[in-house]
């Protein structure tokens, strides 16, 4: 990577950070839910009457009610470390293959 | 299955109109077949002319002036060719129906007729991706790490529920680097596996809406981040500047279509869809705007890391062409 690249993904990725970061700081007390929650609120003010789902997801039916705060984050840190480890073990592969590459290419250069 | 058979329009009629739409001076009506097949001698031997193509959302036709690459790109084998026939047809009897026609939207918040429609529209999509994943593989197995890096990436980046300035929490697509890397329909099945996931796991969009939100997430966003990219590299615009803008307008677009496909099942009472429309972009634009950003920004870093150390891979996915 070469030293320009560098700065920008370092300005980038703090950049990325600050985004996501600085509204939890600068509104403090706000709620945080979810905007697909948001969206169905809406559809209730829209028709004036509360909106009653015609279908429940299918692990609710299954467990007999809302699934539970803790285990929805379980299940969405799985979705995320499946997806990490996919990338880092590809991106890992990549970067050595790089390096024993500019190795070898050195060598025959000597 | 012939499907556009049903064809009631004069054809002489039709050829006027087409002539008229596509400046050609002459136009060949091949709306028997998909482009590219069974093209006759009369059509190989004039220089005008113009494909015919029945699309999800009615005919289209590309002029032939035009058409030299694209023809060579739709190329598709036999059987291929057969089950693409199918599946528009398919989307053609369910899909588009004049009168009938959300981030996620919630399981059941959508009612049956939309749902089908929308599954209906997708599925020409899918098959198209899966056969440009299946082609681009069958070129190259190398290229599959990148297939699996671009999957995986819309994996962490939709499970990630960031704060915004309004107050309220979104996530991302992450189909903008997939879009870039292989094209848009081939996103569209990694944006579906990603969004069953979380339909049956997690409660979040649903089964009977994974229709429209597959939609919204894995084909309207990467078709608009791909076409911008294409379009800003035609333009010599800044690489890296268009990889950001295209993931990012592609991340808003989503949720744009998503606002749209609830004002069109929910209509205010008073203002109509446009009414709708307004209300909900109001709820998911200035919630979406800051992720945009973020999304576009790891978009650029992570193409910034592949063509730093896989280059072969984006050459081979026809990404990178000159070496650095």
């Amino acid at each position: 990577m070469t030293s320009q690249n560098k700065k920008i993904v370092a300005t980038l990725l703090i950049l990325a950070f600050l985004i996501a970061a600085v509204p939890l700081f600068a509104l403090k007390g706000a709620e945080f839910g979810g905007s697909d929650d948001a969206g169905s609120q809406m559809i209730s003010e829209i028709q004036g009457t509360e909106y009653e789902p015609w279908f429940t997801p299918i692990m609710e039916t299954f467990i007999d009610g809302e699934l539970p705060g803790e285990v929805e984050s379980l299940l969405f840190c799985i979705q995320t470390g499946i997806g990490v480890g996919v990338l880092a073990f590809f991106m890992g592969r990549f970067v050595e293959r790089k390096k024993w590459q500019d190795k070898a290419k050195g060598e025959r250069v000597r | 299955m012939k499907i556009h058979e049903s064809e009631d329009l004069p054809f002489a009629l039709r050829r006027i109109w087409l002539r008229a739409m596509t400046g050609c001076r002459e136009v060949f009506l091949l709306y028997k077949d998909l482009p590219c097949e069974r093209r006759s001698d009369e059509w190989e031997s004039s220089e005008f002319g113009a494909y015919f193509i029945g699309t999800p959302f009615g005919y289209t036709f590309i002029p032939k002036k035009l058409g030299g690459k694209t023809e060579r790109r739709m190329k598709m084998s036999k059987k291929e060719k057969r089950v693409m026939k199918l599946v528009i047809a398919f989307a053609l009897a369910f899909g588009i129906v004049p009168s009938a026609y959300g981030m996620h939207i919630m399981e059941g918040y959508l009612p049956v007729g939309y749902c089908i429609a929308w599954g209906a529209v997708c599925v020409p999509f899918l098959a198209a991706g899966f056969f440009s994943i299946r082609k681009r593989l069958q070129e190259n197995r190398k290229t599959i790490t990148i297939l699996a890096m671009s999957g995986a990436f819309i994996f962490v980046i939709s499970s990630l529920k960031i704060p915004s300035v309004t107050g309220s929490c979104s996530h991302m697509t992450g189909t903008g680097l997939g879009a870039l890397l292989f094209g848009p329909s081939a996103v569209s099945i990694l944006g579906m596996i990603v969004l069953i996931f979380q339909a049956i796991l997690l409660a979040h969009g649903g089964l009977t809406t994974l229709g429209a939100n597959t939609f919204s997430m894995a084909i309207a966003g990467p078709f608009v981040s791909f076409g911008i990219y294409k379009l800003l590299k035609m333009l010599k615009v800044n690489k890296l500047v268009s990889i950001f803008l295209a993931a990012m307008i592609g991340d808003l677009f989503t949720y744009c279509v998503t606002a749209i496909q609830l004002a069109l099942a929910y209509p205010s009472e008073t203002g109509g869809i446009f009414a709708s429309a307004v209300k909900f972009l109001g709820v998911f634009a200035p919630t979406q705007l800051p992720l945009a950003i973020i999304e576009g920004i790891l978009t650029t870093v992570i193409i910034i890391t592949l063509e730093t150390y896989a280059l072969p891979e984006l050459k081979a996915v026809g990404f990178s062409k000159e070496v650095q």
